[in-house]
């Protein structure tokens, strides 16, 4: 490079505008690094299932217990959402702040209508008796499901938060940035949960 | 300031390395009584020396290039600009990279020879095994905090002595009853962890008369320090005569089972004629307990598909949430602290006392 | 509801009891630590600092405060963790034979368990991430990390975990199943006592801190270089540092998940690592080894990072090799995520899978060796300064290959299998651990006290500091090998066997050398603070360093750049001093900068109550601390106004000073 070098370089950016940051792509990289490392955090409570997934201690084992048509139409649901955030985010990459609203608003109540089939599995399960004391394989899978099902809550909950903050400052630079995250956030729940729905439940069925 | 501060530094490390390998020379894990221990030692030595053939050389550079090139020396070359060099950068990858490729065939070699799993091929340099000699078997279980030893081919069982003949090979199968603990005897053959619901195998032999350590070599709890055994080499006449003393002592049935795997420190030497059948298959099924099912019928049971039936075995406590705040559980193992010599605890509230801390300042150390 | 139901539902299982008031060597510890403390409140109080500590320390998201911040925790829990270090060689010095020492099991097992958690969460980790924060951004040239507010809440998460171990002196018990919190040990059956408890939500906070504070890092290495510094025009130190990082959030989540699946299972009553009904106690074994060994690269690469800055500079010439540097740091990140099973060797996975890992584990070597042969042809044909931090690195170089030496030994299963759990192994990690990571913490903390200070630290009692420890390490834990060798085993709180006394009596004197070493450290900083109108540099640069940070005054203004650098070669300060780089004096503009926020500090407190309030069953507390948390972190978020500018004229003022102290300097 020595040779090319003109024979003053400036060694100082002297024009505060030249080089700046972009703040927002910074923020969209981390929150990337963010997911990762807990889609780690899910790859641990994946291995974990998957050397314990068997371990029914002589209580239920999957066969018994999941009721697939549920599960399938839990994900039916899930699988929507992730369509109708999208709409959302189209909404907020044309300016429509209404649009982008009720995108929003939809998403989340699908949202809560999977927590709540969710939960419902799950009363069910703790009424037949298969708890998550009941047998490694139970521990491992409620904690799973659960894991994934606590994200889903805390999105609903971001998702409302976001409602109120575009209903306050509109579609703001920096509330674009937060549903970009967002955005990603709910997809990697999506596809995390067909891990969970093709690992745990078809398998577990299968097997 | 004083230049030659880095080359003292270092005449103190030559200076203790002999004093190292000196003082260690007739211990047990470098002067082994087992043909085992014995192949591990050479291990030991070989990769050491395999090692020192770049690590004296590093260190003797380290030591001339710290020393010459100091700032003080303007005799010395001195080339700012150096940094690269393709033929050094070849040396220096490719020099441990030799002698990792060394050392990983050692190591894969070895360690499939002296895989704990494996049958012995051996009985010491030069005497290969009798086919005739059926090796004999020792089951092993790490109990809270003592070790019991069962003779399945004597019918008799011990707890914290543990005797072999010397030059038959043994096969150990161990397990725990509730802590990890690695079965460690330095002078016959390398450690192997025992755990609760697993069996692991150690196979060894013992080539020297003579009285020797043995300990559990993973800390599981209050107790573990003093969890040590005896380890006795004897000829077979010497064998066949502690097997006759042993059998002077009692019957270990289920009951007194139970009441030996329940926590207890600092246990000496004790004795049983004969062993209630299977116990050691009961031990490592976690089905000691009348009543509770074997984990191998219950894993039976699940690898066929599962399914209700079987009641939840034993009783494990509750988490805490579902506990009234002020519950603070009890646990037959750590929190009742116990008084050194192993009897009962005393009132906890002193228990937890360093109430050595006046002893020792009295007792001369 | 009787009075007792109703102090249970108030205190949870928090009684009179809990307090330690019949154990004598608590009680002096705390009576020391109330006094200290009080000592430190009346001071602050008296000169009016507490205004002045919340706005320019505790709340501030500048990186250079919060790495010193950083530092002086890692500093005061040394202190801690050492002590237990005495304490344990005392005991095991002691108790031979008919005597019993002083520390009862349940005492000693606590300590042990502390010693290690301490040193490595609370001692290695922030110091090394303390180092980090302070240099990398300036080494970058940037003005903050990429998320300046992240940062502080990082730090004060790791602080409330550090707060909580230290709580568990005083009010109930520390675990006591090692550092790792090893099941079954530490399940609900063995260990129902506070124990466990305090070890996993102190380590949960303070890991949450880590993780983020990991890629906060990573994403300002990522995208906030200066122009012109590409990947391989990065100082070394960064890019052990984006590695260190990189790792950091590769493994702290499994972590997370590991010690999460042991709270479900004392909290819950779940069968992960249970003995019965099919837990699985080997499960928790592979998770926080997994874990545990990058953890080690996590600590020791960016401190080989640090002894390439410092042997560069003080050898007067390019790093030799600095490519093969980055490959060989990049190749070890890798490789250190494949060998945590020869941790446990002995468990029985068989002769193939254990020769997989301990050849992977020696292949590691492979690098680690190359770094040493780039570092001794880096002083080959250099100029070498003995300041106080290329001290440390001839000490290092001199010490760390023998606990390599060692290191691979281990890594060979039929020696492992005679030498694990023994305490050759606890002198090989220790050797590395001292020999490398805490030599080039201090390495470090020599170098770059005059960046963040302006003066230098004293050299007299820095090398009574140095020789205490190199002196102190050295007399200390070769007779720890001996023994090793001698099939003694880790952890041991009594020995029968009396002739192993004495190697245990020089290995309490080798720790007594290193408290002079540390005892010398801490009045090397209070005499340099005394002196520091003598020990001053109005340069910037003392050791005519290499790198963007020496370009800026010292301490570093706030923005640290007036002008941001432009970056040509891989030394670019030195390239810029090389080429007669003129310091723009003039056109100041104003600097963007991140506000000071409170928040950091105040969610990390709420997650502290919620830890202890969990520990202690006092479930009322436990819910009310988190809701709080999560309201106040929501709420944190309608925040829209986190920045602000500096003016010109500010920068300008700042800047002219500089001028003028370089102009009496020159």
């Amino acid at each position: 490079m020595a040779e090319t070098q003109p024979p003053a370089p400036a060694f100082y950016v002297l024009d505060p505008h030249e080089h700046h940051h972009e703040p927002g792509s910074g923020t969209l990289l981390g929150f990337w690094i963010y997911l990762m490392s807990d889609a780690l955090i899910f790859a641990t409570l994946f291995a974990t299932y998957g050397v314990l997934s068997t371990s029914y201690a002589g209580g239920p084992s999957p066969r018994e217990i999941f009721e697939l048509p549920l599960v399938a139409l839990n994900t039916a649901i899930l699988l929507v959402s992730s369509i109708t955030y999208g709409f959302a985010m189209i909404a907020m990459q044309e300016g429509r702040l209404g649009g982008t609203r009720l995108w929003l608003a939809v998403t989340g109540l699908l949202g809560m209508a999977f927590v709540g089939v969710e939960l419902y599995e799950f009363g069910n399960l703790i009424a037949e008796g298969a708890t998550p004391q009941r047998s490694a394989f139970l521990s491992a899978f409620f904690t799973l499901v659960s894991t994934h099902g606590l994200h889903v809550s805390f999105g609903i909950l971001w998702i409302g938060v976001m409602l109120v903050q575009l209903g306050q400052r509109g579609l703001h630079a920096e509330n674009q940035r937060r549903l970009l995250c967002l955005s990603m956030f709910w997809h990697f729940l999506d596809v995390v949960w067909i891990g969970v729905f093709t690992f745990v439940y078809l398998l577990g069925v299968l097997r | 300031m004083r230049r030659d501060e880095p080359v003292s530094n270092v005449r103190r490390i030559l200076a203790l390395m002999p004093l190292l390998l000196l003082a260690a020379c007739n211990r047990a894990v470098l002067d082994p009584a087992g043909d085992v221990a014995v192949q591990q030692r050479d291990i030991i030595y070989i990769s050491t020396a395999l090692m020192l053939l770049i690590i004296v050389p590093v260190m003797a550079l380290i030591v001339v290039f710290a020393w010459h090139y100091r700032a003080k020396n303007q005799e010395a070359t001195y080339d700012p600009d150096f940094d690269h060099s393709t033929s050094l950068e070849l040396v220096i990858w490719s020099a441990p990279l030799l002698i990792i490729i060394c050392l990983g065939a050692l190591t894969w070699w070895s360690t499939h020879l002296l895989d704990p799993f494996r049958p012995l091929n051996r009985i010491a340099a030069g005497k290969p095994i009798d086919p005739a000699v059926k090796p004999l078997t020792v089951q092993v279980v790490s109990l809270d905090w003592k070790w019991l030893f069962i003779y399945p081919e004597q019918g008799v069982a011990t707890v914290n002595e543990l005797a072999l003949p010397v030059d038959r090979p043994v096969r150990f199968d161990l397990t725990s009853t509730n802590m990890m603990n690695t079965f460690y005897a330095p002078s016959l053959a390398g450690m192997i962890y025992t755990m609760p619901g697993m069996r692991s195998t150690l196979h060894a032999v013992l080539n020297r008369p003579g009285d020797y350590e043995g300990m559990s070599a993973n800390y599981s709890g209050e107790g573990f320090s003093d969890m040590r055994f005896k380890l006795k080499g004897l000829d077979q006449a010497g064998f066949d005569a502690w097997v006759a003393r042993v059998k002077s002592g009692p019957r270990l049935d289920t009951p007194g089972f139970l009441a030996l795997a329940e926590p207890s420190e600092k246990v000496p030497a004790m004795y049983y004629s004969s062993v209630e059948a299977n116990l050691f298959d009961r031990i490592y099924n976690r089905c000691v307990k009348p009543g509770t099912p074997c984990m191998s019928a219950v894993m039976r049971h699940d690898g066929e598909g599962g399914g209700h039936g079987a009641p939840p075995p034993g009783q494990k406590p509750e988490g805490a949430l579902f506990k009234d705040g002020a519950e603070k559980g009890t646990g037959p193992n750590v929190t009742a602290p116990r008084a050194p010599d192993g009897r009962a605890p005393g009132s906890p509230k002193t228990d937890k006392i360093s109430f050595n801390l006046l002893a020792a300042a009295r007792s001369p150390a | 509801m009787t009075g007792e139901t109703v102090t249970s539902a108030i205190f949870g299982r928090l009684t009179w009891e809990s307090f330690p008031i019949h154990e004598p060597i608590l009680l002096v510890t705390f009576a020391v630590v109330v006094l200290l403390g009080l000592g430190i409140v009346g001071a602050v109080t008296k000169y009016r600092l507490w205004g002045w500590l919340w706005r320019e320390w505790l709340t501030s998201v500048d990186h250079k405060k919060i790495g010193i911040m950083y530092i002086v925790l890692g500093i005061i829990m040394l202190l801690r963790g050492f002590a237990d270090a005495l304490m344990m060689r005392a005991q095991q010095a002691m108790a031979f034979g008919a005597s019993q020492g002083y520390l009862p099991a349940h005492h000693y097992d606590q300590v042990f368990t502390a010693h290690g958690t301490i040193m490595i969460f609370f001692v290695a980790i922030p110091l090394v991430v303390g180092l980090i924060n302070f240099v990398m951004p300036l080494q970058i040239g940037a003005r903050d990390v990429a998320f300046p507010f992240l940062n502080n809440l990082s730090f004060w998460l790791t602080v409330a975990g550090a707060l909580l171990v230290m709580v568990s002196l005083f009010v109930g018990e520390f675990s006591r199943g090692g550092w790792l919190n090893y099941v079954p040990v530490t399940n609900l059956q063995n260990s129902p006592d506070t124990g466990p408890d305090y070890y996993l939500w102190a380590l949960q906070i303070a890991g949450v801190g880590t993780t983020l504070s990991a890629i906060n890092m990573v994403t300002t290495i990522i995208k906030m270089r200066a122009p012109g510094m590409t990947m391989m025009k990065m100082p070394v130190f960064c890019w052990t540092a984006l590695c260190s990082n990189v790792l950091a959030i590769a493994i702290f989540p499994v972590l997370t998940g590991a010690f999460a699946l042991l709270m479900l299972d004392r909290y819950v009553g779940t069968n992960f690592f249970t003995n019965d009904l099919g837990g699985n106690p080997m499960m928790y074994w592979n998770l926080v080894w997994i874990w545990g060994h990058p953890e080690v690269y996590v600590l020791v690469l960016p401190v080989f990072g640090i002894y390439s800055e410092i042997t560069s500079t003080f050898t007067g010439k390019r790093l030799f090799g600095y490519s093969s540097m980055v490959y060989a740091t990049v190749v070890i990140t890798i490789l250190s995520y494949l060998v945590w099973l020869h941790h446990f060797f002995t468990m029985g996975s068989g002769a193939s899978v254990n020769s997989f890992f301990g050849i992977a584990t020696m292949v590691i070597s492979i690098p680690t060796g190359a770094k040493i042969f780039n570092w001794l042809f880096t002083m080959y044909r250099g100029r070498i300064r003995y300041e106080l931090p290329m001290m440390w690195v001839i000490a290092f170089m001199l010490t760390f290959v023998v606990g390599g030496m060692t290191g691979v030994l281990l890594a060979v299963p039929p020696a492992d299998f005679v030498l694990h759990n023994s305490l050759f192994l606890v002198a090989h990690f220790h050797n590395v651990i001292i020999g490398g990571v805490v030599f080039g913490l201090f390495a470090g903390l020599d170098y770059w006290f005059p960046k963040a200070f302006g003066f230098k630290l004293d050299r007299f009692w820095g090398r009574i500091h140095f020789w205490g420890w190199v002196i102190g390490y050295w007399v200390a834990w070769t007779p720890i090998y001996v023994v090793g060798l001698m099939g003694t085993t880790r952890r041991v709180r009594h020995f029968d066997d009396p002739s192993l006394q004495i190697w245990f009596v020089l290995a309490a004197i080798g720790a007594l050398i290193i408290l002079v070493g540390i005892a010398a450290f801490v009045i090397q900083i209070a005499v340099s603070i005394m002196r520091r109108d003598q020990l001053r540099d109005t340069t910037g640069d003392p050791w005519h360093g290499r790198t963007l940070e020496w370009s800026t005054a010292s301490p570093p203004p706030a923005y640290n750049f007036a002008f941001t650098p432009q970056v040509h070669a891989l030394d670019a300060w030195y390239d810029m001093k090389d080429r007669g780089a003129q310091r723009p004096v003039t056109g100041f503009a104003p600097i963007h900068m991140p506000r000071n926020t409170g928040a950091g500090v105040i969610l990390s407190a709420m997650a502290m109550v919620l830890g202890f309030a969990m520990i202690w069953y006092i479930w009322w507390l436990a819910a009310v601390s988190a809701v709080a948390l999560l309201v106040y972190g929501v709420a944190h978020t309608f925040n829209y106004n986190r920045d602000y500018y500096i003016p010109a004229d500010e920068v300008a003022e700042e800047e002219d000073a500089r001028s003028r102290l370089l102009a009496a300097g020159a």
